[in-house]
């Protein structure tokens, strides 16, 4: 079935660091490469359905068949010159990394499209393989593509999975693993002959006048220098200046003789190879009609669409809060007796004592008011990530986000800033501008998170009711909309806009649903869980010790702005940490479960409103430090702060006339 | 030439042929990598309210483009 032609024998000057073998997984965006790596890797990589879900790489040693090698999942990217910076760090690993054996995982029912990467790719000369991959979905859509015609015409092996069910997953590793240790690479694709003279002759030209070497071919270079990409002409530029001015005497040449610029003439070319290609391996049958295939008509629809978004926002808003409280009230009883019980044999004034209630109300406080909803909200998320309906809000609401500044990629994070701000943030990578990169990690930090959920649940749905908390919400939404229509009229500058796949609905399997779900609920249980418990010791010791009074002191600025009893001080600290233990910390340091007998429903109301806006959490600012410049990092923190004070003293204000 | 017109101007479901990319690099760069070039066929499946985005359908894919970019691909019907 295979047959690789091996034509160019010279060695890769990027020598392997590591001695395990170097395995990258690389496609467009929404291939499968996180799918087909989670499936030798075990679930590492945070796998969803839209475009860009992996914006950064992942490594991981993985054993097959009894070795281990290093498996690499790329973000996706859609050529080897970049647009945005998720597809930057696929494109700088490629040109610069060691790779012993590349996978090019392709979307079958995409393969004309997908060609136009592989061919770039088989320009680093690079043992490499194709996975054709999705092959299920391409079936029903009619495409049936001939493996053994395709591997004939590129000279690499290729072959169909369906990664999601680990179909064909084992065979194509197994063929990898040869063709790295083979070191065979594919044929050199070659296109029209008049492009490709212009493209030798400047490949000719490197090779006697560049005296510094690359890692990547001549041929490459050239071609990607006639296509304007400014990565490589800046590598140029660093090492030899003087070249430049020749370069674009070849680029002006082809633009000449082909009568437009010259990045359009390689990029036809390259597309008219690919069709080319594609139209000798593929053939058409008639596609069976899905339910996939009418959903849109209505969850896109110009009216239908914006009513169920809505529908389905508020059901899932009031499954997770009724959920959430049909778990927590018994959970909540059981630990105040447990606590209870324990307590009634122990003298209540030892410092031992102390330290073990603050155990045991750390433990209790996450588990009985943080996971119950906590678990629903992240597995809703998960589903909604997974079944593909995100690029769909993202297309619904372009048109609203554009009245704020934005476009709707921006959407994208946002959502997933409900689960957590840190990948929203991260996930703000998807977007070309700088400008727009800020302003949605600015919506990212400010999306009431999964802790911050739990607040607004524990606190303000418990006592005030479900309809007060999902007003917090719209509220924030009001705020967040606002906000960045305000730093936008800031920051004027027209962006490029929207430009998105619409994935195709899959609906996902139960068990990568939970066990994304569960990876997520590991976050709060080995790093949020652990801090609540010593948090909790840390401040009934300071208790003990009548510490916390000055801290208090230190924080009684803000606590009489807002009205709120001193001794809410230090939990607004601790909420910086991590959002949930406001709250939490808030139960130790008015010493009752009961709130409400220490503090009045406009308090409750005005803490939670505070705790939502202000500053986002450290390990928010720490990837918002990476992502935005460190000016721009004091600027959202202390526009947070200054909001979050002015939205609770209003609130204090509004509820002074109700209560 | 005739029965030309902007990306955005096309009704729903026509299919339509693509004559020209205006625009500069950066705009032409990601038109071709999500499939769009000259001579292309493409069909116009919805387009949204409120100056929302395009869906088209490019060789099996759906691709959501903002009003803005729609601006800078002209085509014709077919």
């Amino acid at each position: 079935m295979i047959r690789s032609h091996s034509h160019d024998k010279h060695h890769h000057p990027r020598q392997p660091h590591s001695r395990h073998l170097q395995i990258v997984l690389i496609g467009q965006p929404n291939c499968g490469k996180s799918t087909l790596f989670n499936n030798v890797a075990g679930y590492r990589s945070v796998t969803a359905n839209f475009p860009g879900a992996s914006v950064t790489f992942t490594k991981s040693h993985v054993r097959i068949f009894n070795r281990v090698y290093n498996i690499i999942d790329l973000p996706g990217t859609y050529s080897l010159t970049s647009t945005d910076p998720a597809a930057r760090e696929a494109q700088r690993y490629l040109l610069t990394q060691p790779i012993d054996v590349i996978v090019n995982v392709i979307d079958t029912s995409l393969l004309s499209r997908s060609l136009e990467l592989t061919l770039q790719l088989m320009d680093l000369n690079i043992p490499m393989v194709l996975c054709l991959n999705m092959v299920d979905e391409a079936e029903r859509k009619g495409i049936e593509i001939n493996t053994e015609a395709l591997s004939n015409q590129l000279g690499i092996p290729v072959f169909k999975t369906v990664a999601s069910h680990g179909i064909g997953v084992k065979e194509l590793f197994r063929e990898t693993i040869k063709i790295a240790y083979s070191k065979k690479v594919g044929r050199h694709i070659r296109g029209n002959r008049d492009v490709e003279l212009v493209i030798g002759r400047l490949s000719r030209f490197l090779k006697q006048s560049l005296h510094h070497p690359f890692a990547y071919s001549r041929h490459l270079l050239a071609t990607k220098l006639l296509e304007n990409d400014g990565f490589f002409e800046t590598q140029i530029r660093k090492v030899q200046p003087e070249l430049i001015g020749e370069i674009k005497s070849f680029r002006k040449e082809l633009s000449r003789t082909h009568g437009r610029s010259s990045d359009e003439v390689i990029n036809t070319e390259r597309h008219a190879l690919s069709m080319s290609i594609f139209e000798k391996v593929a053939t058409f049958k008639k596609p069976k009609l899905h339910w996939k295939d009418r959903l849109d008509s209505v969850l896109m629809h110009n009216v239908w669409g914006y009513v169920f978004l809505l529908a389905i926002l508020f059901i899932f808003f009031v499954l997770v809060f009724k959920i959430g409280a049909y778990i927590e009230k018994p959970l909540l009883s059981f630990f105040s007796t447990l606590s209870a019980a324990v307590m009634s044999r122990m003298n209540p004034a030892a410092l031992f004592t102390v330290i073990l209630k603050s155990i045991l109300d750390g433990i209790g406080g996450g588990i009985a008011i943080v996971l119950p909803y906590l678990f629903p909200f992240l597995f809703g998320l998960s589903f909604l990530e997974d079944i593909g309906y995100l690029p769909r809000v993202a297309f619904l609401m372009d048109g609203f986000m554009h009245r704020i500044g934005l476009h709707g990629t921006a959407v994208i994070p946002a959502v997933l800033g409900y689960g957590c701000n840190v990948p929203a943030v991260m996930a703000t990578r998807i977007l070309e501008s700088p400008r727009d990169r800020f302003i949605a990690s600015l919506v990212s930090t400010m999306v009431p998170c999964a802790a911050r959920m739990t607040i607004i649940f524990g606190l303000v749905g418990y006592y005030l009711g479900g309809m007060v908390a999902f007003f917090i919400y719209l509220l924030n939404l009001v705020i967040v909309a606002l906000s960045a229509g305000f730093v936008s009229k800031l920051m004027p500058e027209s962006t490029p806009g929207m430009m998105m796949e619409i994935p195709v609905y899959h609906l996902p399997q139960l068990k990568v649903i939970l066990t994304k779900t569960w990876l997520r609920i590991k976050e709060f249980i080995i790093i949020a869980w652990p801090l609540l418990i010593i948090g909790s010791v840390v401040l009934s010791l300071s208790d003990y010790f009548h510490f916390t009074r000055l801290l208090n002191l230190m924080i009684s600025p803000v606590t009489w702005i807002l009205g709120l009893p001193v001794q809410v001080g230090t939990t607004l600290i601790f909420g910086i940490l991590r959002k949930e233990l406001s709250m939490l910390m808030l139960f130790q340091a008015l010493g009752t479960r009961n709130v409400l007998s220490v503090m009045s429903h406009g308090q409750i109301l005005v803490f939670t409103i505070f705790v939502v806006f202000y500053v986002p959490c450290v390990a928010t600012l720490g990837v918002l430090y990476k992502q935005v410049r460190g000016k721009d990092t004091w600027a959202i923190l202390l526009y947070t702060f200054t909001l979050a004070l002015i939205l609770g003293l209003l609130t204090r204000l509004v509820a002074s006339l109700i209560w | 030439m005739e029965n030309q017109l902007r990306l955005d101007q096309v009704r729903e479901n026509q299919e339509v042929k693509v004559i020209e990319i205006l625009g500069g690099w950066g705009i032409r760069q990601r038109l071709n990598q999500i499939g769009i070039h000259p001579g292309d066929k493409i069909l116009v499946k919805r387009s949204a309210i409120m100056g929302g985005p395009i869906l088209v359908r490019v060789r099996g894919a759906d691709v959501a483009l903002g009003r803005g970019m729609t601006k800078k691909v002209i085509v014709q019907e077919i």
